[in-house]
């Protein structure tokens, strides 16, 4: 269909999803460390993965109302997936990736199909549970996972055979940077479809849509599903790039983290996991920097005056400001 | 009389010792605009619930035209053309009219599984949406989210809602509850100027109304059908009074 055939409507929700040229600076931005802080590329790469899986959290919480305090299972599965396959022995980036994506996107279905039948408490208590329960199995079999001690021997080939992971984390960075865009890309795409609408009516409102004749629970296990796949892709990457997966992976303070970070970044919102996982990830580094012990203090704050004051998040905040602006202009 | 719409046979439901149908035997004829009338507690709405499939009944069946529609979801009722409105306002607040209807235009079409292509690519679905409001005479909002809408263009915006899904029977729970009373006849002229393949039930309070519009009206008192008839035949009826006025009788 070419623009200058749609009707006044069409063009109306057509705009509402158009590219800004904010988004335009944002992407641009990120490749700024590259020139600016080559030293950081590590950490760059390590918020690229983090607003990956923020990402992820925000397809099922933000749009769809999918309340989870266990997302960390999907993250950890496709961490291990891709750690073990290359300590067996098949180091090559992307189809061990792709292996992550596809072990956690099967545990994303399977799961799916309790989680599209409760909502609210129940669904926190649920994802929570399955969380616990996956970190324990990991724990219990270390044979396979290394324990407490985390997985040791994982070694990556050269990405396309030609640029190795190395310690600057220029290798690294791009890759992580690379899949989160592709990934936002098609996150993008999904909430902007008809699909994506029925997410939003069911965040909306969800005694209504079986009343318009919604399956409610089919599009609850396909969004699943595909937040898993994603979040598993997460894992991967950073298994991949930090060569190592420990229990934390999986771990409940990943999950908390990941909540904390959409909510300060704004869920419902594309850039609200993005934009979170920078704020939070270089406050981590800063504040880490001057008392670690006392990390957490600075985390509660931010989280409390973000809550109080920014009820829709950073981006909700920056949003607000601009209608401001724009109004007194 | 026209083949039946919407037929229910022996429906009962309690819960524990409170009985909130019994022995339900409805008829709605094709086309037809039914009221269904009572006083609070009467079981209007928990017979809607029943008949939508948001409640399970204890006993009975529920058809759609030939078809036995007891064992299915409500979403897959909606589907056979089974469809109802909310008495208390039950819509997608930050979600503008048009994306509400166009919503549930995709969700009828099939588009709603597809995640591929951009929502206005579906300009077929987004049309027939537009041509809804337009009808209800809510185009001119219809860009706003809904909760910014008027109340009375919200009540409007229920029955929207439910037009798009291609209706055959549609249930409608006091259409016009918390509106000014001026404004509930035009709401109910809506109603009345709705296709005519459209067999209509609705619940409503405000007798004026119920005379003005029904063809028909069903009285119901603690849980049972006390009645039907023309709404000559129920004014004139003497249980009804009594119901109405605080007999003894039922009490």
């Amino acid at each position: 269909m070419t623009p200058f055939t749609l009707s006044e409507p069409q063009r109306h929700l057509e705009a509402q999803i158009r590219w800004q040229p904010v988004e335009l600076a944002f992407w641009l931005a990120t490749l700024l460390p590259f020139v600016f802080a080559p030293n950081y590329l590590v950490l760059a790469s390590q918020i690229a993965i983090t607003a990956l899986f923020a990402l992820s959290l925000d397809l099922i919480l933000g749009y769809a109302g999918i309340v989870s305090l266990g997302h960390a299972a999907y993250f950890g599965f496709g961490s291990y997936t891709a750690g073990l396959i290359a300590k067996w022995g098949w180091g090559e980036p992307l189809t061990g990736l792709a292996a992550a994506a596809v072990a956690a996107g099967v545990l994303g279905y399977a799961t799916s199909f309790i989680i599209a039948r409760f909502r609210h408490l129940a669904l926190i208590m649920i994802t929570l549970g399955l969380g616990l329960l996956l970190a324990e199995a990991a724990n219990s079999a270390g044979w396979l996972t290394g324990g407490a001690d985390g997985l040791q021997g994982v070694r990556m080939w050269k990405l396309f055979g030609a640029f190795q992971f190395d310690l600057y984390g220029t290798t690294a960075y791009t890759y992580s940077l690379t899949i989160l865009f592709l990934a936002f890309l098609l996150a993008r795409r999904l909430i902007n479809s008809p699909f994506g609408l029925a997410l939003r009516g069911i965040r909306e409102n969800a005694v209504r849509m079986p009343a318009i004749g919604a399956p409610s629970p089919a599009h609850i296990r396909k969004i699943y599903t595909i937040a898993a796949v994603m979040a598993g892709v997460a894992g991967g990457l950073l298994a991949q790039t930090t060569e190592t997966v420990s229990l934390e992976t999986l771990g409940f303070a990943r999950s908390a983290d990941v909540l904390v970070i959409l909510i300060l970044g704004g869920a419902g919102r594309l850039y609200g996991g993005l934009v979170g996982a920078i704020i939070y990830m270089v406050a981590r580094d800063q504040f880490s920097g001057i008392n670690p012990q006392y990390w957490y203090f600075w985390i509660g704050t931010l989280l409390i005056a973000v809550v109080l004051f920014l009820p829709n998040g950073v981006l909700g905040g920056l949003t607000r400001l601009m209608r401001l602006v724009r109004s007194a202009a | 009389m026209n083949a039946l719409a919407l037929a229910t046979r022996g429906l009962d439901k309690s819960f524990g010792s409170l009985v909130v149908a019994k022995d339900i035997e409805l008829k709605l004829p094709q086309g037809e605009r039914y009221a269904l009338i009572g006083p609070n507690g009467a079981g209007k709405t928990t017979l809607i619930n029943l008949m939508t499939g948001m409640l399970k009944p204890d006993r009975g069946h529920i058809f759609l035209g030939e078809k036995d529609i007891t064992a299915l979801k409500p979403e897959e009722r909606v589907k056979c053309g089974l469809v109802r409105t909310f008495q208390i306002n039950t819509l997608f607040p930050h979600l503008s009219a048009l994306e509400a209807v166009t919503l549930t235009v995709c969700e009828r079409r099939g588009y709603a599984r597809s995640w591929w292509r951009k929502l206005p690519a579906y300009g077929d679905a987004v049309e027939e949406a537009h041509a809804i409001l337009v009808s209800l005479r809510l185009a001119a909002s219809c860009y706003r989210p809904t909760r910014e809408l008027a109340y009375g263009q919200q009540r409007l915006l229920e029955i929207a809602l439910a037009l798009a899904t291609k209706p055959k029977v549609l249930l409608l729970d006091e259409p016009a509850a918390g509106v000014p009373q001026g404004e509930s006849a035009e709401l109910f002229s809506v109603i009345s100027d709705l296709s005519r393949d459209i067999a209509v039930l609705f619940i409503e309070h405000d007798m004026n109304v119920v005379f003005r519009f029904a063809h028909r009206i069903i009285v119901m008192v603690g849980g049972r059908i006390l009645v039907e008839g023309t709404p000559r035949e129920i004014a004139a009826d003497v249980r009804v009074r009594d119901v109405y006025l605080g007999g003894t009788r039922h009490g």
